[in-house]
């Protein structure tokens, strides 16, 4: 376990998150102060436990292993409690395995990274959906927890972020040169189909072309 | 004055002897440092030196690099003129071996509290390890004895209860568990005085530990086993009649004793004692002695806490600040820092070093290896190891690195920022380079502390804490802090005993106090309260309070007030306040709240049911009255913890033991013959209060405990003869019966809770509240009178239950703490502050919306309307930093870069590794 002194458990940034499995962490930590115990009128903690949600989505959605990130909140007096979580999240990520080849992956790392890649470049985009869309307006945990599990959230998810994960990820592959529809379907784990609906509309938008004498899709 | 504290002396020194530090457990030298984080950190010469006793050895001389020994020093007079003199001569332990029973000094394996504590300290004899003297074995049997010395009328003994052992032992206990889990715990005990903040959930804590004992009897030590010289120890048991049980050690718990010399201290100063030892308190102002100009705080008040002692120690500063202040500044000489130089341009030239912080880092972590790998990160161009980095030869050596070697960014490889961060950043101004230059990589609390058993690991992780700050040091900036004018008002929120005494406090010293009032009249919750335990005339001492506030020309009093909004920062308040003078904006520089607190209401007992049931206040004001319908009861009772103590208020409120038996001694002075039974839980009568429980036990006040899961039940009934009278029915666990008593009152020591505006002030003056509902301190112990809100302050039940003379130390010392702020001209704001960068600000307004102190607004600018941050009001968390979907907004010396530089070195990145082999290659060709 490596410390990172932060001000607020609420300043963890989607993008730190996923920025350290890039780097090939096996598992990332939050530690916040219990709610109600902010020493100031902030409640950041809350913050961190909606982006925790958030994130802990789209690792699943990228093929991550959500159980690598974990959040704690404790109070300062609560070293104890510290040193047995730690001990406890060491064990699972141990249990879960290095990063990727715990996911199935063998030793190929280079499609989640560029999934995780896709996934950093979207968070702007998160920063806003989570403020126009997935806000609760109640700071109380049963109202996040409750929000942040139901079928609800899940559907707003898919709605808002799911195609654009997909959309990143495929403009991202595209950048190493054209590829055509099962290449894309192959790489990334989606079915032709899939490929077929998030290329349409990424060319609508301008995003990509298709190159009719290859039969392959490139970058516009 | 030479000394650099480099402990060569000491290594040399050949006379050893018992270390009185270390309660003589194990041994230091003739030449040696004081103990480890003494100030100055320097050596000295104890009468054990073979030169001062026959003139021989000198080995310390020849030896000291800094010439630094001076063996023909002796004693000097000096004389100062002083305006005021405060006394804070502190307690002495009590000394078991005073009384033969305890077997203290004989049995080898029966030791002190005292001797205990430095057992667990990781500086203590055995570097934290907890031994036996007699086999140097790990004890995995220990009990505690309580009330050794306290609570005892026996000759050398004291009367008087401690009041801090029992939390004490609760944290030994909590200790002992921590370093071997495995071990038994026995705690022999009288009542459990949790009355502190937080001690009620710190015992249940202690108690819920698997392998903890906490046995309500009276033991004894009975002998020593010979041979293994375990201590046997006897005690009664409710079930099972005399036991005998055999520890590998015991704790005596020992109490405290007015301070050494105590008496001739009296004399010089002039000033009387108590017939315990202890200063003898005036209880309208604690902090006086009886010559004028002589102050006292701290435990020379008598026994008390932590806490106490710090709000009791600003309390008589500022009455030494009241008698001076017309001198105030006169020898104070403003402190001058090198100009500091631009180096914003500059490649980055970081300097390491690495404390060995004692043993506390150097006896896990090579402090060396750590050194040599510092040396091969990039932009590392200096690395070294210091023995203390916060000793002041230290600081010095890390100032003159900085020019000598021409660093601009230092990393500090020691303890935790939050305690010595300031003093570095202070170290890189004095050698001319921005505060804000500094990184500490915590390697002591984040890896020696946690990882003992695991010296390799621990190394290792010690680098990777380095270069992680090694990385995050490239990306720091330097940053402006900002002066802000102080306004010298003050504004006192309540107009009870706490808000009077801090207002008159901060007027004496010449500033306009604003008080605020909610109702039409001064006085608060002690216009109730007619006298204390002691006999203190509350009500005399309040009608002076008021009157002397009303006269104060420079207290403004608000009746009848509402406060409808509060703005600004410290220094610069703006309090809009609706009263009988109309609606107000006040300007002030400083808050202090004291809005005291209320009494329960209880909903049991038949009280609100019955008249003949009322609460101990009640009871208190009809005494007072002279009530001819109490005075005319033949049978008392009170309950005590009505209302807390309970899964709804897990507290104590502190006060109502002494004030139940406050009643009861009042009732038997007036009617000798009536029959007064207090059922209570524990007795919490601490400190010199314990005196009036024995007095009311020898009056024939009879005291019957009861227990949570077994609550006294009480009816309207009739009694033998058939008078009507009010039932009581309690287990007596003594005895194990079931007693009914016929009680003509019932009195109910109903609980002290949260004043109802307390939410309210709360969120207007953006503080907060702890678990109970009471407010939060900044620190339980040592800031206990302000908030982590600059520049807001507390007092008196606001904060905690507390007695009327405790209500008065906090408010003087709250009105301390205020005067400091507003006896300077301007404060200083954190320069680690958040910034809109324009070019990138779309307005969309998500860091306003983040913001919980309103530090973001918009803004004009030649570029359109964008996101505008007030440096005051920000508080430096970074939320809008994750919220920005442009990262426009940036929080300085906490940035995205220097955080993802942080998260980017938790691995060994090919640069690095590269950088590495690079060196390796130059060493390897240098040998060649």
């Amino acid at each position: 376990m490596r410390l990172i002194r932060v001000m607020c458990s609420g300043r963890v940034d989607l993008e730190f998150i996923l920025r350290a499995f890039t780097k090939g962490l096996d598992g990332v930590f939050v530690g916040g102060c219990e709610f109600g115990g902010c020493n100031y009128i902030t409640h950041g903690n809350y913050d961190a436990l909606a982006n925790v949600y958030i994130c802990k989505k789209i690792m699943s959605r990228i093929g991550l292993n959500p159980d690598r990130l974990r959040l704690q909140f404790m109070s300062g007096a609560d070293g104890d409690l510290l040193a047995e979580v730690n001990d406890s999240f060491s064990k699972d990520i141990k249990a879960i395995g290095p990063l990727g080849r715990g996911e199935g992956e063998d030793g190929d790392l280079s499609t989640l990274m560029l999934k995780l890649e896709a996934a950093k470049l979207l968070v702007p985009y998160l920063r806003l959906v989570e403020r126009e869309r997935l806000r609760i307006p109640v700071k109380s945990e049963e109202a996040y927890v409750s929000f942040y599990t139901s079928p609800q959230f899940d559907a707003l998810f898919d709605e808002l972020v799911g195609s654009k994960l997909a959309m990143e990820q495929i403009a991202l592959l595209l950048k190493k040169g054209a590829l055509s529809t099962a290449d894309i379907a192959g790489k990334l784990g989606l079915t032709p189909s899939e490929v077929s609906k998030y290329v349409n509309s990424a060319s609508r938008y301008g995003f990509v072309k298709y190159d009719t004498d290859q039969s392959r899709y490139a970058l516009a | 004055m030479d000394c650099t504290g480099c402990g060569t002396c000491v290594k040399y020194c050949p006379v050893e002897y018992p270390d009185p530090f270390n309660q003589n457990i194990s041994k230091n030298k003739a030449v040696h440092v004081y103990f480890s984080q003494a100030i100055p950190l320097v050596a000295y010469i104890d009468e054990t030196c073979l030169y001062l006793k026959e003139k021989k050895c000198l080995v310390c001389e020849s030896v000291c690099q800094a010439d630094a020994i001076r063996l023909n020093q002796s004693p000097e007079k000096v004389q100062l003129n002083v305006g005021a003199v405060i006394l804070s001569s502190g307690i002495k332990p009590f000394n078991p071996a005073v009384r033969s029973e305890y077997h203290y000094g004989v049995f080898e394996n029966v030791v002190t509290s005292m001797d205990y504590e430095r057992l667990l300290s990781s500086t203590g004899p055995y570097q934290g390890e907890v031994l036996r003297t007699s086999d140097q074995k790990h004890p995995k049997k220990i009990a505690w004895i309580q009330c050794v010395g306290s609570r005892r009328v026996t000759p050398e003994e004291n009367s008087y209860c401690s009041g801090v052992c029992c939390t004490y032992t609760q944290k030994q206990v909590i200790l002992t568990k921590d370093h071997e889990p495995d071990t038994e715990c026995t705690i022999f005990h009288n009542d459990i005085r949790a009355y502190g903040k937080d001690f009620e959930r710190y015992f249940q804590r202690a108690e819920a530990l698997p392998g903890v004992r906490f046995l309500r009897t009276y033991p004894t030590i009975v002998r020593e086993i010979e041979g293994s010289k375990d201590v046997v120890i006897r005690y009664a048991t409710t079930d099972d009649g005399v036991k005998e049980e055999t520890f590998d050690m015991v704790v005596l718990s020992v109490g405290l004793n007015p301070p050494l010399n105590n008496k001739e201290l009296a004399d010089r100063f002039g000033i009387t004692l108590n017939h315990h030892g202890f200063n003898q308190t005036i209880d309208e102002n604690p902090m006086l002695t009886s010559r004028p100009g002589v102050f006292a705080s701290g435990a020379f008040q008598g026994p008390t806490d932590i806490p106490e002692s710090v709000f009791t120690a600003s309390a008589a500063g500022s009455q030494c600040g009241t008698l001076l202040d017309y001198r105030r500044g006169d020898l104070a000489i403003e402190r001058v820092y090198p100009e500091e130089r631009d180096l914003a341009k500059q490649a980055p030239r970081i300097g390491v070093f690495v404390c060995h912080c004692g043993a506390n880092i150097s006896s896990v972590v090579s402090v060396p290896s750590s050194v040599e790998y510092s040396l091969s990160l990039p932009n590392v161009v200096y690395a070294q190891e210091q023995l203390f980095s916060c000793a002041t030869n230290s600081a010095q050596e890390i100032t003159d690195k900085i020019q000598e070697k021409k660093l601009n960014r230092v990393v500090i490889a020691a303890c935790s920022p939050r305690t010595l961060e300031p003093l570095f950043r202070d170290t890189l101004r004095e050698a001319g380079i921005n505060p804000y230059y500094l990184e500490m990589a915590n390697i002591r609390e984040h890896c020696s502390w946690v990882h003992s058993k695991q010296k390799e690991e621990a190394t290792a992780k010690a680098k990777d804490i380095i270069r992680m700050s090694v990385a995050r040091a490239n990306y720091l900036a330097p940053l402006k802090e900002f002066d802000l004018p102080v306004h010298k008002d003050a504004l006192v929120v309540g107009g009870g005993l706490a808000g009077m005494t801090c207002a008159l406090s901060i007027a004496a010293q010449g500033h306009t106090v604003h008080l605020v009032e909610k109702s039409d009249a001064l006085g608060g919750m002690a216009r109730r309260i007619h006298s204390t335990l002691e006999g203190m005339d509350v009500k005399a001492h309040l009608d002076g309070l008021i009157r002397d506030v009303y006269q104060n020309p420079q207290i403004y009093v608000y009746h009848n007030a509402d406060i409808l909004d509060v703005a600004g920062y410290v220094g610069n308040f703006v309090t809009t306040v609706k009263s009988d003078k109309g609606k107000q904006e006040i300007p002030h520089g400083a808050a202090i709240i004291a809005i005291g607190a209320d009494v329960y209401t209880p909903t049991e007992y038949l009280y609100g049911q019955d008249d003949r049931v009322m609460t101990h206040l009640e009871m208190g004001e009809r005494i007072a009255a002279g009530d001819e319908k109490l005075l005319a009861a033949d049978h008392v009772v009170m309950i005590q913890c009505v209302g807390c103590r309970n899964t709804d208020r897990n507290y104590c409120s502190r006060v109502c033991c002494g004030h139940s038996i406050k009643n009861a001694l009042k009732l038997k002075a007036a009617k000798p013959e009536m029959d007064i039974d207090i059922l209570f839980r524990d007795v919490r009568t601490y400190g010199f209060r314990e005196d009036y429980y024995r007095e009311a036990a020898d009056k024939g006040v009879r005291f019957i405990r009861w227990t949570p899961e077994d609550k006294p039940e009480v009816e309207a009934g009739v009694n033998e003869e058939g008078r009507e009278v009010i039932k009581v029915t309690v287990t007596d666990p003594v005895l194990g019966q079931r007693l009914e008593l016929s009680a003509d009152i019932l009195a109910l020591a109903a609980a002290m809770i949260p004043a109802e505006s307390t939410n309210e002030i709360a969120g207007l003056y953006k503080v907060t509240l702890s678990p109970d509902g009471f407010y939060k301190e900044a620190h339980v112990k040592l800031r206990p009178v302000e908030f982590a809100t600059d520049g807001v302050y507390l007092c008196g039940t606001a904060h905690y239950p507390k007695h009327i003379q405790e209500t008065i130390n906090q408010a003087y010392g709250a009105a301390g703490r205020v005067l400091t702020l507003l006896s300077h001209e301007t404060v200083v704001a954190s320069g680690a502050v958040c910034e809109v960068t324009d070019e990138n600000c779309i307005s969309c307004g998500a860091c306003i919306t983040a913001c919980t102190y309103d530090a973001i607004s918009f803004r004009e600018t030649p570029m359109g309307r964008k996101a505008w941050v007030n440096p005051v009001l920000c508080k430096g968390d970074g939320l809008c930093n994750a919220k920005c979907p442009t990262n426009a907004i940036v929080l300085k010396h906490f940035t995205n870069e220097a955080l993802q530089g942080q998260i980017d070195a938790t691995v060994i990145g090919p640069s690095i590794l590269e950088q590495i082999d690079a060196a390796a290659m130059e060493a390897a060709m240098e040998t060649h």
